[in-house]
């Protein structure tokens, strides 16, 4: 082999690819089982995406709303996703969490604190208690600190700046993983019993994000090559406040605690449109309403000067919004000179999460390779049709915990796997491709023309003809994305870093849009135009898309009836 | 009307093979030094090496030094900087350069190690009252964006890697020790392993935290105080040698 394909290799017993809340949960239930674990993640160790989430972590703790609890919880959850969750995964989220949160806090998180000296909860779009552990706007920092802290304790073996490129083989049985080292460019292979996929979502492949830069949709990416089924790909969510000016900033998250802490949408007329919309919920509707009201409300020309609604909290007591969002008043202190305490912000829809991805047995996490384990935002089954604000932090722990115990079970019980070193050589030449190419297309330009694509095809609000011509579209940037080229060396070159990602983003983006323009039907985060009802047989199915050849292949599955207990559950009122 | 544009001067290259390449930008409202360094990635430079994550300043991955100030590059508007002649980006100078902006920071989660982590005591009930998480929560809103490190002259200047763990891990273990619950002590920690003593006070790494911890005054002298409180009390001294050490 040349020097340049050379690569060094790690044997362990359970890889965590990512480094998010659920990758470093599931490290530490796998080490606890005393697996042999090793991280991988594509940023330093704490810079994960889950360091953004800023309102809550949503548990039925019961310690603000007595009343509430984990049926309530299961309810909300499912109604929000409009019934097509996986319900299994909704009663063990509900049931879990606050076992959950108690844990981080005995690891040392330190949440908002009622006057009784319990943890404080705030009211969140879609339920129907106050049930968001927070601590201020920044409880995703205190998350991934608290679990980064757990896991150095604990030992994990990290590998930082590392990306994951493809998944390794024995016959159908995932082995371990092909990736390089962003700082020099170096090759490096894992060999694993067990891999959990923990890589977070893909809304970087549209223009106006919340996501940071990571959210390529690496570890759906790779478990559809290697042959695994992603479910529920139509389901996208656009959060309704993201910053829309100044342009630099747009997109970047505007949390929903501002609305939870009582702040108000207006439109350019200063009418409180939501109650047009959703008159008995208002502003604290669900996250699929209220980003199409707001949508709706520019489109008819009602919109605020650059494009958005107003949001307002400038009722409330200065000290106080300082207090309970303070990452908000710096935030649009700084980067959109204004002051929240003083005057609304101007907010519009932004890509925020997929509640699709790969396709996973409730309690494990198991997913339809054997050996690949998934959990998090890269998993699909929790949420549905549409995620409730809150669901995704408590999520990331409840079934990161879990998948984190399901492989290192697996791995216990599964010998050493055998990968024929063809795969690292094809891998490494598709890796290295775009250096060996004297002219090309820029990485940059494609990138860009993805996200205009996508943004404008298959956006909030959807129709057949546009889904059709970005499917068109995307067949053009996959041939374009064959010829990427570029210069420089391995040494830290984001132009070579984004071709990956370039790869990752087009296959999620092809997959959105089949599954999008087959569900002809509108329902949660998916609206369709054409298609504006919610249709009743549509709820009784999922959507699975898996490869075959290299086409993708779309396909509908049965819902599995849910238990008599929990359908009395829903039926329930409140 | 001529577009607004702005040159950015940026350091290129790593320790060995440093050059200076100045990059013109067109402005647009708003914009941040970071924005600018993504436009000379797409336009004109695609192997221009910059971390970064979030762009909304809450990773703590963007640390450089602009105009000779260490900065978050996402937090830095263009038009706060005086445009009428170039600006300066450079890497953190505390720590080596891996390429371009890139710095190798590996050397603070070796300190990290060091601390001695979260200890409850045994039997606690897990309440608390919010003004004693109010002044750990200040620590807590650290984003590890290790300016602070960058611009301690102990580390900066004298290179003290190997005695002293720097203002970010005063605020961890000023977290951990003002933890409500935490039944640990880490003075000795503190004095022998991350050289408190070195500290000199001058606040430096206040100047330039973008949480506005106040590093100095809240966690370091306050953890200043435990130690010279243990270790150099005159009672406890004349107690030590003629118990002996506890």
């Amino acid at each position: 082999m040349t020097p340049a394909l050379q690569y060094e290799t790690h044997e362990c017993d359970v890889l965590i690819i990512g480094a998010g809340g659920a990758g470093l949960r599931a490290a530490i239930e796998a080490l606890a089982h005393d697996a042999r674990v090793a991280v991988v993640c594509k940023s330093l160790l704490g810079k994960a995406h889950t360091v953004m989430a800023e309102g809550g972590l949503a548990a039925a703790m019961a310690c603000v709303d007595r009343a509430d609890n984990w049926r309530a919880h299961f309810r909300d959850t499912m109604r929000g996703g409009k019934l097509l969750n996986n319900w299994r995964m909704a009663q063990l989220h509900a049931q879990e969490a606050p076992d959950r949160v108690r844990e981080l806090e005995q690891w040392g998180a330190l949440f908002d604190r009622t006057s009784e000296g319990d943890i404080l909860q705030r009211a969140f779009g879609g339920h129907s208690y106050k049930r968001l552990c927070h601590v201020g706007d920044r409880t995703g920092l205190e998350m991934i600190r608290t679990l980064q802290d757990r896991g150095v304790e604990m030992g994990f073996d990290v590998f930082m700046e590392c990306t994951i490129t493809r998944l390794l083989q024995d016959g159908d049985r995932v082995a371990g993983a092909f990736g390089y080292w962003r700082s020099s460019g170096n090759l490096i292979v894992f060999k694993a019993k067990a891999i959990v996929m923990a890589t977070g979502g893909i809304g970087k492949s549209w223009k106006i994000t919340s996501n940071s830069w990571e959210c390529t949709g690496d570890g759906m990416a790779l478990a559809y090559e290697a042959g695994s089924e992603l479910l529920d790909m139509e389901f996208v969510q656009f959060h309704p406040t993201g910053m829309v000016w100044p342009p630099g900033v747009q997109g970047i998250l505007v949390t929903e605690a501002v609305r939870g802490e009582g702040g108000i949408l207006r439109n350019k007329s200063g009418e409180r449109f939501m109650e047009r919309y959703d008159p008995q919920r208002l502003e604290l509707s669900t996250r699929d309403i209220v980003s199409r009201s707001i949508y709706t409300e520019v489109k008819e020309g009602r919109g605020s000067p650059h494009g958005g609604a107003f949001l307002d909290i400038s009722h409330k007591p200065p000290d106080y919004v300082k207090r309970k969002l303070p990452s908000m008043y710096h935030q649009f202190k700084e980067l959109a000179d204004v002051d929240i305490t003083k005057g609304p912000m101007e907010v519009g829809p932004t890509c925020h999460y997929v509640m699709g991805g790969i396709r996973v047995d409730a309690e494990t996490g198991q997913s339809s390779l054997p050996g690949l384990f998934a959990a998090g935002e890269v998993a699909a089954g929790l949420h549905g049709a549409n995620r409730l604000g809150g669901n995704s932090l408590s999520d990331l722990l409840v079934f990161g915990r879990r998948a984190g115990l399901a492989a290192s079970e697996y791995a216990k019980s599964s010998s050493s796997p055998v990968i024929d070193s063809a795969q690292m050589e094809e891998a490494a030449r598709q890796l290295l491709a775009p250096f060996d190419r004297s002219e090309g297309e820029n990485p940059y330009a494609i990138h860009h023309d993805l996200q205009e694509v996508m943004q404008n095809l298959v956006g909030i609000f959807r129709t057949d003809d546009d889904l059709r011509r970005a499917l068109g579209e995307l067949e053009k940037l996959k041939e374009r994305a064959k010829r990427v080229r570029v210069e420089g060396s391995r040494v830290f070159n984001p132009g070579w870093h984004l071709c990956q990602d370039i790869r990752f983003m087009l296959i999620v983006s092809e997959a959105c849009t089949h599954a999008a323009l087959a569900r002809r039907e509108s329902r949660g985060a998916h609206s369709r135009l054409d298609f504006p009802k919610t249709e009743e047989d549509w709820g009784k199915k999922n959507q699975v898309i898996v490869k075959k050849g290299d086409t993708i292949n779309l396909f509908s599955v049965p819902r599995t009836d849910m238990p008599a207990d929990l359908q009395q559950i829903l039926s329930d009122e409140k | 009307m001529e577009e607004a544009t702005a040159t950015l001067r940026v350091f290129r290259g790593d320790q060995q093979t440093a050059r200076v390449v100045d990059y013109q930008v067109r402005l647009t409202p708003g914009m941040v030094v970071l924005d600018a360094i993504h436009a000379i990635q797409a336009n004109q430079s695609p192997d221009l090496a910059v971390r970064w994550n979030c762009k909304a300043a809450k990773c703590g991955s963007c640390s450089a030094e602009v105009n000779g100030k260490p900065r978050l590059l996402c937090k830095t508007r263009m038009d706060s900087l005086p445009l009428d002649q170039p600006i300066t980006v450079f890497p953190m100078k505390a720590f080596p350069v891996i390429k371009d902006l890139v710095t190798d920071v590996s050397w603070n989660y070796e300190v990290n190690r060091k601390i001695t982590p979260f200890r409850p005591r045994p039997g606690v009930a897990w309440k608390m009252d919010q003004a004693d998480v109010d002044r750990v929560q200040e620590f807590r809103k650290c984003i590890e964006c290790f300016l602070c490190q960058n611009v301690c002259h102990v580390l900066r200047e004298h290179d003290k890697k190997k005695e002293f763990g720097g203002p970010r891990f005063f605020v961890r273990t000023a977290a951990l020790e003002m933890h409500p619950l935490d039944g640990a002590n880490r003075t000795s920690q503190l004095r022998e392993q991350l050289g408190v003593g070195y500290c000199n006070i001058t606040k430096c790494c206040t100047e330039v935290c973008p949480e506005e911890i106040h590093i100095t005054d809240n966690a370091i002298i306050p953890l200043k105080e435990r130690v010279v409180d243990e270790f150099y009390d005159p009672l406890t001294m004349i107690a030590r040698k003629i118990f002996g050490a506890k």
